[in-house]
Protein backbone atom coordinates (compact mmCIF):
# COMPACT_ATOMS: atom_id res chain seq x y z
CA UNK A 1 0.00 0.00 0.00
CA UNK A 2 1.11 3.49 -0.99
CA UNK A 3 1.38 6.07 1.67
CA UNK A 4 -1.43 8.41 1.82
CA UNK A 5 -0.66 11.92 1.15
CA UNK A 6 -3.12 14.89 1.85
CA UNK A 7 -4.62 15.80 -1.36
CA UNK A 8 -2.92 19.11 -1.78
CA UNK A 9 0.09 16.99 -1.98
CA UNK A 10 -1.15 14.44 -4.28
CA UNK A 11 -2.34 17.61 -6.66
CA UNK A 12 1.08 19.27 -5.98
CA UNK A 13 2.89 16.10 -6.77
CA UNK A 14 0.88 15.97 -9.93
CA UNK A 15 1.63 19.39 -11.16
CA UNK A 16 4.99 20.22 -10.59
CA UNK A 17 7.67 19.37 -13.15
CA UNK A 18 10.62 19.66 -10.20
CA UNK A 19 8.99 16.81 -8.12
CA UNK A 20 11.70 14.22 -9.13
CA UNK A 21 14.58 16.89 -8.45
CA UNK A 22 13.22 17.75 -4.67
CA UNK A 23 9.96 17.17 -2.42
CA UNK A 24 8.29 19.89 -1.43
CA UNK A 25 8.16 21.33 1.94
CA UNK A 26 5.05 19.95 3.48
CA UNK A 27 2.78 22.44 4.07
CA UNK A 28 1.64 23.39 7.77
CA UNK A 29 -1.55 21.28 8.32
CA UNK A 30 -4.60 22.84 8.49
CA UNK A 31 -7.63 22.46 10.61
CA UNK A 32 -11.20 21.95 10.59
CA UNK A 33 -13.37 22.67 13.32
CA UNK A 34 -15.21 19.84 13.98
CA UNK A 35 -19.07 19.01 15.64
CA UNK A 36 -20.89 15.69 15.69
CA UNK A 37 -24.01 14.18 16.76
CA UNK A 38 -23.35 11.24 18.91
CA UNK A 39 -25.99 8.02 18.36
CA UNK A 40 -27.79 7.19 21.27
CA UNK A 41 -29.20 3.98 22.34
CA UNK A 42 -32.65 2.68 23.29
CA UNK A 43 -31.79 -0.15 24.86
CA UNK A 44 -33.04 -0.91 28.51
CA UNK A 45 -32.53 -3.85 30.77
CA UNK A 46 -34.99 -6.84 30.24
CA UNK A 47 -37.93 -6.74 32.51
CA UNK A 48 -37.10 -8.95 35.66
CA UNK A 49 -36.82 -8.11 39.58
CA UNK A 50 -35.09 -5.38 39.77
CA UNK A 51 -34.81 -4.17 36.26
CA UNK A 52 -36.01 -0.94 37.46
CA UNK A 53 -32.94 -0.39 39.49
CA UNK A 54 -30.82 -1.09 37.08
CA UNK A 55 -32.36 0.95 34.57
CA UNK A 56 -32.50 4.07 36.73
CA UNK A 57 -29.11 3.51 37.66
CA UNK A 58 -26.61 1.97 35.22
CA UNK A 59 -27.69 3.92 31.70
CA UNK A 60 -26.33 7.45 32.69
CA UNK A 61 -23.02 6.79 32.16
CA UNK A 62 -23.25 3.80 29.62
CA UNK A 63 -25.40 2.16 27.59
CA UNK A 64 -27.23 -1.39 28.24
CA UNK A 65 -25.29 -2.96 25.49
CA UNK A 66 -22.38 -3.07 27.37
CA UNK A 67 -23.79 -5.20 30.22
CA UNK A 68 -25.95 -7.33 27.99
CA UNK A 69 -23.23 -8.54 26.38
CA UNK A 70 -21.16 -9.65 28.96
CA UNK A 71 -20.40 -13.55 29.40
CA UNK A 72 -22.28 -15.20 32.12
CA UNK A 73 -20.63 -14.12 34.61
CA UNK A 74 -20.82 -15.36 38.48
CA UNK A 75 -22.32 -13.73 41.73
CA UNK A 76 -18.89 -12.57 42.83
CA UNK A 77 -18.07 -10.99 39.76
CA UNK A 78 -20.47 -9.14 39.44
CA UNK A 79 -20.72 -7.57 42.85
CA UNK A 80 -16.98 -6.76 42.26
CA UNK A 81 -18.82 -4.83 38.97
CA UNK A 82 -20.86 -3.33 40.88
CA UNK A 83 -18.66 -2.27 43.74
CA UNK A 84 -16.19 -0.97 41.37
CA UNK A 85 -18.75 1.37 39.65
CA UNK A 86 -19.93 2.68 43.03
CA UNK A 87 -17.01 3.32 44.99
CA UNK A 88 -14.23 3.52 42.61
CA UNK A 89 -16.26 5.37 39.87
CA UNK A 90 -18.95 6.94 41.93
CA UNK A 91 -21.93 5.74 40.49
CA UNK A 92 -24.35 7.32 42.98
CA UNK A 93 -26.39 4.13 43.76
CA UNK A 94 -28.34 3.72 46.65
CA UNK A 95 -26.96 1.22 48.73
CA UNK A 96 -30.25 -0.09 48.88
CA UNK A 97 -30.54 -1.02 45.11
CA UNK A 98 -26.91 -2.64 45.73
CA UNK A 99 -27.57 -6.13 45.92
CA UNK A 100 -30.93 -5.83 44.02
CA UNK A 101 -28.51 -4.66 41.19
CA UNK A 102 -26.18 -7.19 41.48
CA UNK A 103 -28.93 -9.82 41.80
CA UNK A 104 -30.86 -8.63 38.92
CA UNK A 105 -27.31 -9.12 36.59
CA UNK A 106 -26.52 -12.32 38.02
CA UNK A 107 -29.63 -13.70 37.03
CA UNK A 108 -29.09 -12.62 33.39
CA UNK A 109 -28.71 -15.31 31.20
CA UNK A 110 -26.85 -14.30 28.30
CA UNK A 111 -28.31 -15.37 25.03
CA UNK A 112 -26.71 -15.48 21.75
CA UNK B 1 -29.87 12.77 16.95
CA UNK B 2 -30.77 8.76 16.20
CA UNK B 3 -32.72 7.04 18.50
CA UNK B 4 -35.26 8.45 20.66
CA UNK B 5 -34.88 7.88 24.21
CA UNK B 6 -33.52 9.86 26.69
CA UNK B 7 -32.52 9.40 30.45
CA UNK B 8 -35.69 11.25 30.95
CA UNK B 9 -38.36 9.04 29.20
CA UNK B 10 -36.80 5.93 29.59
CA UNK B 11 -39.73 4.72 32.06
CA UNK B 12 -42.17 5.34 29.71
CA UNK B 13 -41.13 2.66 27.66
CA UNK B 14 -39.82 0.19 30.36
CA UNK B 15 -41.98 -2.94 30.55
CA UNK B 16 -42.96 -2.74 27.10
CA UNK B 17 -39.96 -4.96 25.61
CA UNK B 18 -39.47 -8.62 26.10
CA UNK B 19 -36.17 -10.52 27.24
CA UNK B 20 -33.05 -9.28 25.79
CA UNK B 21 -34.19 -10.85 22.18
CA UNK B 22 -31.70 -9.20 19.21
CA UNK B 23 -34.92 -7.24 18.55
CA UNK B 24 -33.92 -5.64 20.97
CA UNK B 25 -30.18 -5.41 21.57
CA UNK B 26 -30.32 -3.95 17.29
CA UNK B 27 -30.75 -0.33 17.57
CA UNK B 28 -33.21 0.73 14.71
CA UNK B 29 -30.29 2.56 13.34
CA UNK B 30 -28.25 -0.26 13.11
CA UNK B 31 -27.15 -1.98 9.82
CA UNK B 32 -27.66 -5.85 9.99
CA UNK B 33 -25.20 -8.14 12.20
CA UNK B 34 -21.96 -10.10 12.95
CA UNK B 35 -21.39 -13.20 14.59
CA UNK B 36 -18.32 -13.01 16.35
CA UNK B 37 -16.48 -15.96 18.05
CA UNK B 38 -16.89 -15.33 21.39
CA UNK B 39 -17.13 -18.87 23.03
CA UNK B 40 -20.20 -18.93 24.61
CA UNK B 41 -22.10 -15.79 23.56
CA UNK B 42 -23.66 -13.44 23.52
CA UNK B 43 -21.85 -13.43 20.07
CA UNK B 44 -23.93 -11.56 18.08
CA UNK B 45 -23.57 -7.56 17.61
CA UNK B 46 -25.03 -5.08 15.04
CA UNK B 47 -23.23 -3.63 12.69
CA UNK B 48 -23.77 0.37 12.11
CA UNK B 49 -22.61 2.61 9.81
CA UNK B 50 -24.64 5.71 13.20
CA UNK B 51 -21.23 7.23 13.97
CA UNK B 52 -19.81 10.52 12.42
CA UNK B 53 -17.44 9.82 9.83
CA UNK B 54 -17.36 6.26 10.67
CA UNK B 55 -18.50 3.31 8.08
CA UNK B 56 -19.54 -0.10 9.38
CA UNK B 57 -18.24 -1.01 12.59
CA UNK B 58 -19.11 -3.09 15.46
CA UNK B 59 -21.16 -1.95 17.76
CA UNK B 60 -20.15 -3.22 21.00
CA UNK B 61 -21.50 0.26 22.99
CA UNK B 62 -23.21 2.97 22.15
CA UNK B 63 -22.47 5.20 25.14
CA UNK B 64 -19.66 5.94 25.43
CA UNK B 65 -19.19 4.50 22.06
CA UNK B 66 -16.96 0.98 21.63
CA UNK B 67 -17.01 0.36 18.09
CA UNK B 68 -14.81 -2.78 16.60
CA UNK B 69 -13.31 -3.38 12.96
CA UNK B 70 -14.52 -5.38 11.48
CA UNK B 71 -11.83 -8.20 10.85
CA UNK B 72 -12.22 -8.37 6.57
CA UNK B 73 -11.19 -4.66 6.68
CA UNK B 74 -7.21 -6.16 7.75
CA UNK B 75 -7.17 -8.11 4.28
CA UNK B 76 -7.49 -4.84 2.54
CA UNK B 77 -4.17 -3.33 3.07
CA UNK B 78 -1.74 -2.69 6.16
CA UNK B 79 -3.03 0.97 7.25
CA UNK B 80 -6.76 0.96 8.37
CA UNK B 81 -8.14 3.62 6.64
CA UNK B 82 -9.88 6.37 9.14
CA UNK B 83 -13.01 6.00 8.75
CA UNK B 84 -13.03 1.81 9.99
CA UNK B 85 -10.39 2.76 12.53
CA UNK B 86 -11.88 1.16 16.22
CA UNK B 87 -13.13 3.37 18.70
CA UNK B 88 -12.55 3.21 22.71
CA UNK B 89 -13.55 5.43 25.40
CA UNK B 90 -13.75 5.44 28.82
CA UNK B 91 -16.14 8.13 30.36
CA UNK B 92 -19.31 9.31 28.55
CA UNK B 93 -18.67 13.32 28.55
CA UNK B 94 -16.67 13.27 25.40
CA UNK B 95 -16.60 16.78 23.79
CA UNK B 96 -18.99 16.76 20.59
CA UNK B 97 -17.57 20.21 19.46
CA UNK B 98 -13.77 21.10 19.34
CA UNK B 99 -13.08 24.59 17.76
CA UNK B 100 -9.65 24.40 15.88
CA UNK B 101 -9.50 28.13 16.27
CA UNK B 102 -9.39 28.18 20.74
CA UNK B 103 -8.44 25.03 21.34
CA UNK B 104 -5.25 24.75 23.74
CA UNK B 105 -2.68 22.49 24.47
CA UNK B 106 -1.08 23.52 27.68
CA UNK B 107 1.86 21.58 28.91
CA UNK B 108 2.20 22.70 32.80
CA UNK B 109 4.01 21.39 35.96
CA UNK B 110 7.63 20.47 36.65
CA UNK B 111 8.80 22.97 34.19
CA UNK B 112 10.42 26.67 33.35
CA UNK B 113 7.57 27.97 31.68
CA UNK B 114 4.18 27.10 30.99
CA UNK B 115 2.63 26.81 27.67
CA UNK B 116 -0.62 27.03 25.93
CA UNK B 117 -0.43 26.27 22.41
CA UNK B 118 -2.44 26.88 19.51
CA UNK B 119 -3.07 24.04 16.53
CA UNK B 120 -1.24 26.41 14.35
CA UNK B 121 1.27 26.83 16.56
CA UNK B 122 1.89 22.88 17.17
CA UNK B 123 1.70 22.63 13.63
CA UNK B 124 4.91 24.80 12.98
CA UNK B 125 7.18 22.97 14.96
CA UNK B 126 8.85 20.11 13.06
CA UNK B 127 7.02 17.69 11.33
CA UNK B 128 7.25 13.93 12.63
CA UNK B 129 5.92 10.74 10.97
CA UNK B 130 5.78 7.52 12.15
CA UNK B 131 3.60 4.27 11.21
CA UNK B 132 2.44 2.68 14.38
CA UNK B 133 0.30 0.18 15.65
CA UNK B 134 -2.88 1.47 17.70
CA UNK B 135 -4.03 -1.59 20.21
CA UNK B 136 -6.46 -1.76 22.85
CA UNK B 137 -5.09 -3.52 25.74
CA UNK B 138 -7.93 -5.61 25.75
CA UNK B 139 -7.83 -6.60 21.87
CA UNK B 140 -9.43 -10.06 21.67
CA UNK B 141 -10.78 -10.04 25.47
CA UNK B 142 -14.06 -11.89 24.50
CA UNK B 143 -11.78 -14.92 22.73
CA UNK B 144 -10.00 -15.44 26.89
CA UNK B 145 -11.23 -18.80 28.43
CA UNK B 146 -12.65 -18.95 30.57
CA UNK B 147 -14.21 -15.88 29.88
CA UNK B 148 -13.83 -12.56 31.97
CA UNK B 149 -15.64 -9.01 32.07
CA UNK B 150 -14.88 -5.90 30.29
CA UNK B 151 -15.43 -4.93 26.41
CA UNK B 152 -16.02 -8.53 24.15
CA UNK B 153 -14.20 -7.25 21.94
CA UNK B 154 -12.76 -10.10 19.31
CA UNK B 155 -9.73 -9.03 17.24
CA UNK B 156 -10.51 -5.75 15.98
CA UNK B 157 -9.74 -3.15 18.32
CA UNK B 158 -6.45 -2.54 16.84
CA UNK B 159 -5.37 -0.31 13.75
CA UNK B 160 -2.05 0.72 11.83
CA UNK B 161 -2.16 4.21 10.94
CA UNK B 162 0.54 6.72 9.66
CA UNK B 163 0.87 9.32 12.41
CA UNK B 164 1.61 12.65 11.71
CA UNK B 165 2.66 15.42 14.48
CA UNK B 166 5.25 16.39 16.32
CA UNK B 167 7.74 14.60 18.58
CA UNK B 168 6.77 15.19 22.17
CA UNK B 169 10.61 15.51 23.19
CA UNK B 170 10.35 18.90 20.72
CA UNK B 171 7.09 20.22 23.10
CA UNK B 172 8.92 19.39 26.63
CA UNK B 173 12.05 21.09 25.31
CA UNK B 174 10.18 24.35 24.71
CA UNK B 175 8.53 24.13 27.95
CA UNK B 176 12.14 23.14 29.45
CA UNK B 177 11.92 20.62 31.82
CA UNK B 178 13.03 20.91 35.43
CA UNK B 179 15.84 18.86 37.35
CA UNK B 180 13.73 16.25 39.20
CA UNK B 181 10.78 15.49 36.85
CA UNK B 182 10.22 11.78 36.38
CA UNK B 183 7.04 11.36 34.62
CA UNK B 184 4.63 12.71 31.93
CA UNK B 185 1.16 12.63 32.85
CA UNK B 186 -1.40 12.89 29.57
CA UNK B 187 -4.96 14.05 30.15
CA UNK B 188 -7.62 14.55 27.08
CA UNK B 189 -10.91 16.85 27.28
CA UNK B 190 -13.35 13.79 27.83
CA UNK B 191 -14.48 13.90 31.79
CA UNK B 192 -16.29 11.19 33.89
CA UNK B 193 -19.98 11.88 34.04
CA UNK B 194 -20.02 12.20 37.90
CA UNK B 195 -17.63 14.83 39.39
CA UNK B 196 -15.53 13.31 41.71
CA UNK B 197 -14.74 9.91 39.54
CA UNK B 198 -11.22 9.71 38.33
CA UNK B 199 -10.83 11.14 35.22
CA UNK B 200 -8.56 9.60 32.75
CA UNK B 201 -5.43 10.06 33.20
CA UNK B 202 -1.70 7.88 31.86
CA UNK B 203 1.61 8.54 32.72
CA UNK B 204 4.98 7.86 31.26
CA UNK B 205 8.50 7.78 32.09
CA UNK B 206 10.66 10.80 31.28
CA UNK B 207 13.00 9.10 29.19
CA UNK B 208 10.19 7.61 27.81
CA UNK B 209 8.32 10.36 26.81
CA UNK B 210 11.80 11.98 25.35
CA UNK B 211 12.77 9.54 23.48
CA UNK B 212 12.46 11.27 19.98
CA UNK B 213 9.61 8.36 18.81
CA UNK B 214 6.81 9.14 21.20
CA UNK B 215 4.21 12.21 19.83
CA UNK B 216 1.80 14.13 19.88
CA UNK B 217 -0.44 13.67 16.32
CA UNK B 218 -2.33 16.04 14.63
CA UNK B 219 -3.58 13.64 11.42
CA UNK B 220 -3.68 9.93 10.68
CA UNK B 221 -3.49 8.64 6.74
CA UNK B 222 -2.65 12.01 5.93
CA UNK B 223 -5.99 13.81 7.15
CA UNK B 224 -6.98 15.24 10.38
CA UNK B 225 -8.05 12.68 13.06
CA UNK B 226 -11.87 12.14 13.39
CA UNK B 227 -12.87 13.54 16.62
CA UNK B 228 -13.97 9.83 17.69
CA UNK B 229 -10.46 9.13 17.27
CA UNK B 230 -9.19 12.14 19.34
CA UNK B 231 -9.58 15.13 17.29
CA UNK B 232 -7.35 17.37 16.97
CA UNK B 233 -4.45 15.96 19.11
CA UNK B 234 -3.72 12.58 20.41
CA UNK B 235 -0.92 11.04 21.95
CA UNK B 236 1.44 7.88 19.87
CA UNK B 237 3.36 6.03 22.10
CA UNK B 238 5.18 3.32 19.51
CA UNK B 239 4.72 -0.20 20.34
CA UNK B 240 2.83 0.62 23.73
CA UNK B 241 -0.93 -0.54 24.33
CA UNK B 242 -3.43 1.65 23.29
CA UNK B 243 -4.28 3.10 26.89
CA UNK B 244 -1.38 5.54 27.01
CA UNK B 245 -2.17 6.89 23.87
CA UNK B 246 -4.68 9.69 25.04
CA UNK B 247 -7.09 11.04 23.33
CA UNK B 248 -8.02 14.77 22.72
CA UNK B 249 -4.74 15.38 24.33
CA UNK B 250 -5.45 19.06 26.11
CA UNK B 251 -2.69 18.57 29.15
CA UNK B 252 0.61 17.32 29.51
CA UNK B 253 1.65 17.64 33.06
CA UNK B 254 5.61 17.26 33.89
CA UNK B 255 5.56 15.69 37.69
CA UNK B 256 8.15 15.01 40.44
CA UNK B 257 7.05 11.94 41.87
CA UNK B 258 5.43 9.22 40.22
CA UNK B 259 1.69 8.99 39.19
CA UNK B 260 -0.34 7.57 42.02
CA UNK B 261 -3.65 8.28 40.27
CA UNK B 262 -6.31 5.35 40.03
CA UNK B 263 -5.68 4.81 36.10
CA UNK B 264 -1.80 4.00 36.88
CA UNK B 265 -2.09 2.45 40.31
CA UNK B 266 -4.60 0.32 40.18
CA UNK B 267 -6.52 0.32 36.71
CA UNK B 268 -4.66 -1.29 33.67
CA UNK B 269 -2.29 -3.24 35.88
CA UNK B 270 -0.64 -6.57 34.45
CA UNK B 271 0.47 -9.80 36.15
CA UNK B 272 4.12 -8.86 36.52
CA UNK B 273 5.57 -12.41 34.70
CA UNK B 274 6.28 -13.08 31.20
CA UNK B 275 3.29 -12.63 28.41
CA UNK B 276 1.34 -11.48 31.34
CA UNK B 277 0.44 -15.16 31.33
CA UNK B 278 -1.26 -16.73 34.31
CA UNK B 279 -3.62 -19.59 35.01
CA UNK B 280 -6.93 -19.20 36.36
CA UNK B 281 -7.15 -18.37 40.12
CA UNK B 282 -4.06 -18.06 40.45
CA UNK B 283 -2.36 -15.31 42.92
CA UNK B 284 0.73 -14.01 45.06
CA UNK B 285 2.07 -12.54 41.61
CA UNK B 286 3.22 -8.73 41.74
CA UNK B 287 1.69 -6.14 38.63
CA UNK B 288 2.99 -3.22 36.69
CA UNK B 289 1.63 -0.72 34.54
CA UNK B 290 0.45 -2.56 30.93
CA UNK B 291 3.31 -1.33 28.92
CA UNK B 292 5.41 -2.87 25.79
CA UNK B 293 2.87 -4.75 22.94
CA UNK B 294 3.93 -8.21 22.36
CA UNK B 295 4.05 -10.31 18.68
CA UNK B 296 1.20 -11.06 16.59
CA UNK B 297 -0.06 -12.52 13.16
CA UNK B 298 -3.84 -13.47 11.82
CA UNK B 299 -4.82 -15.01 8.44
CA UNK B 300 -7.24 -12.43 6.56
CA UNK B 301 -7.53 -13.62 3.30
CA UNK B 302 -9.30 -17.38 5.12
CA UNK B 303 -12.11 -17.04 7.66
CA UNK B 304 -13.23 -19.89 9.90
CA UNK B 305 -15.12 -22.16 8.34
CA UNK B 306 -14.29 -21.22 4.57
CA UNK B 307 -14.47 -23.79 1.74
CA UNK B 308 -11.76 -24.32 -0.31
CA UNK B 309 -10.64 -27.06 -3.27
CA UNK B 310 -8.83 -29.98 -2.34
CA UNK B 311 -5.99 -30.94 -4.17
CA UNK B 312 -4.78 -26.86 -5.17
CA UNK B 313 -2.32 -25.48 -3.18
CA UNK B 314 -3.87 -22.80 -0.38
CA UNK B 315 -2.72 -19.31 -0.52
CA UNK B 316 -2.56 -18.15 2.89
CA UNK B 317 -2.31 -14.32 3.41
CA UNK B 318 -2.49 -11.74 6.66
CA UNK B 319 -0.99 -9.25 8.83
CA UNK B 320 1.76 -8.80 11.38
CA UNK B 321 3.61 -6.99 13.54
CA UNK B 322 6.55 -6.90 16.24
CA UNK B 323 4.95 -5.08 19.15
CA UNK B 324 7.73 -3.17 20.51
CA UNK B 325 9.90 -3.46 17.46
CA UNK B 326 9.75 -5.26 14.34
CA UNK B 327 8.85 -7.88 12.63
CA UNK B 328 11.66 -10.72 12.11
CA UNK B 329 10.04 -13.41 10.57
CA UNK B 330 6.17 -14.91 10.56
CA UNK B 331 5.59 -18.72 9.94
CA UNK B 332 2.74 -20.54 9.12
CA UNK B 333 2.08 -24.60 9.88
CA UNK B 334 -0.95 -26.68 8.81
CA UNK B 335 -0.40 -29.26 10.79
CA UNK B 336 -0.95 -28.03 14.58
CA UNK B 337 2.69 -26.89 14.74
CA UNK B 338 4.70 -30.10 13.70
CA UNK B 339 6.26 -27.96 10.68
CA UNK B 340 6.23 -24.33 10.00
CA UNK B 341 7.18 -22.97 6.51
CA UNK B 342 8.47 -19.29 6.35
CA UNK B 343 6.10 -16.60 5.01
CA UNK B 344 7.12 -14.16 1.79
CA UNK B 345 7.21 -10.30 4.18
CA UNK B 346 5.82 -7.26 2.49
CA UNK B 347 6.81 -4.09 2.58
CA UNK B 348 8.23 -3.08 5.50
CA UNK B 349 6.72 0.41 6.73
CA UNK B 350 8.40 0.76 9.73
CA UNK B 351 9.09 -1.10 12.84
CA UNK B 352 5.88 -0.74 14.57
CA UNK B 353 3.50 -0.81 12.16
CA UNK B 354 1.37 -3.77 10.40
CA UNK B 355 3.55 -6.38 7.97
CA UNK B 356 1.62 -8.30 5.45
CA UNK B 357 2.69 -11.65 5.02
CA UNK B 358 1.82 -14.33 2.18
CA UNK B 359 2.09 -18.11 1.89
CA UNK B 360 0.76 -21.37 0.44
CA UNK B 361 0.15 -24.40 1.81
CA UNK B 362 0.42 -27.34 -0.21
CA UNK B 363 -2.42 -29.03 -1.83
CA UNK B 364 -4.61 -30.58 0.62
CA UNK B 365 -6.51 -33.78 0.73
CA UNK B 366 -10.43 -33.03 1.24
CA UNK B 367 -11.32 -32.83 4.89
CA UNK B 368 -11.12 -30.23 7.33
CA UNK B 369 -7.87 -28.38 7.93
CA UNK B 370 -6.01 -25.41 10.29
CA UNK B 371 -3.82 -23.40 9.59
CA UNK B 372 -1.66 -21.45 12.22
CA UNK B 373 0.64 -18.56 11.84
CA UNK B 374 3.25 -17.23 14.03
CA UNK B 375 4.89 -13.87 14.31
CA UNK B 376 8.85 -13.55 15.68
CA UNK B 377 9.84 -9.99 16.40
CA UNK B 378 13.32 -8.87 16.13
CA UNK B 379 13.86 -9.11 19.78
CA UNK B 380 13.77 -12.46 19.05
CA UNK B 381 10.19 -12.87 20.82
CA UNK B 382 7.65 -15.60 19.38
CA UNK B 383 3.75 -16.10 19.93
CA UNK B 384 3.64 -18.62 22.65
CA UNK B 385 1.54 -22.02 20.98
CA UNK B 386 -1.25 -21.59 23.54
CA UNK B 387 -4.01 -18.73 25.06
CA UNK B 388 -2.82 -16.15 27.20
CA UNK B 389 -5.20 -15.83 30.11
CA UNK B 390 -5.57 -13.32 32.40
CA UNK B 391 -8.10 -11.69 35.16
CA UNK B 392 -8.41 -8.51 32.75
CA UNK B 393 -8.43 -9.71 29.59
CA UNK B 394 -4.70 -8.20 28.40
CA UNK B 395 -2.08 -9.22 26.10
CA UNK B 396 -3.37 -11.84 24.37
CA UNK B 397 -0.98 -12.92 21.51
CA UNK B 398 -1.20 -16.57 21.02
CA UNK B 399 -1.01 -18.25 18.07
CA UNK B 400 -4.07 -17.77 15.97
CA UNK B 401 -5.81 -20.64 13.95
CA UNK B 402 -8.25 -20.49 11.60
CA UNK B 403 -10.05 -23.83 10.49
CA UNK B 404 -11.23 -24.53 6.50
CA UNK B 405 -12.95 -27.05 4.74
CA UNK B 406 -11.14 -28.80 1.43
CA UNK B 407 -13.55 -30.72 -0.82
Amino acid sequence: MNPIYPAALIAALALSPLVALAAPAPEPMRFTSQSIAMPTSDRIFPDGPGAEAVNNNCLACHSAGMVLTQPKLTKAQWTETVNKMVHVYKAPVDQADVQTIVDYLTALKPTP
Amino acid sequence: MHGLDRPTNRRLVLGGLGLGSLGAAIPAWAAGSVKLPLPGGPDERALTTAFPSKGEMILQRTHPPLLETPFSVFDEGVFTPNDRFYVRWHWASIPTEVDAGTFRLKVRGHVDKELSLSLDAIAGLPRFEIAAVNQCSGNSRGLFEPRVPGAQWANGSMGNARWTGVRLKDVLEKAGVKAGAVQVRFNGLDEPVVDDAPDFKKSLDLDHANNGEVMIAYAMNGEQLPLLNGFPLRLVVPGWYSTYWVKMLSDIEVLDKPDDGYWMKTAYRIPDVPGANIKPGQTGFKTVPINRMVPRSFVTNLTEGAKLAAGTPVAIRGIAFGGDCGVKAVEFSGDGGATWFPAQLGADEGPYSFRRFEGSLPALAAGTHTVRVRCTNTNGVAQPMGRVWNGAGFMQNGIEAVSFQAA
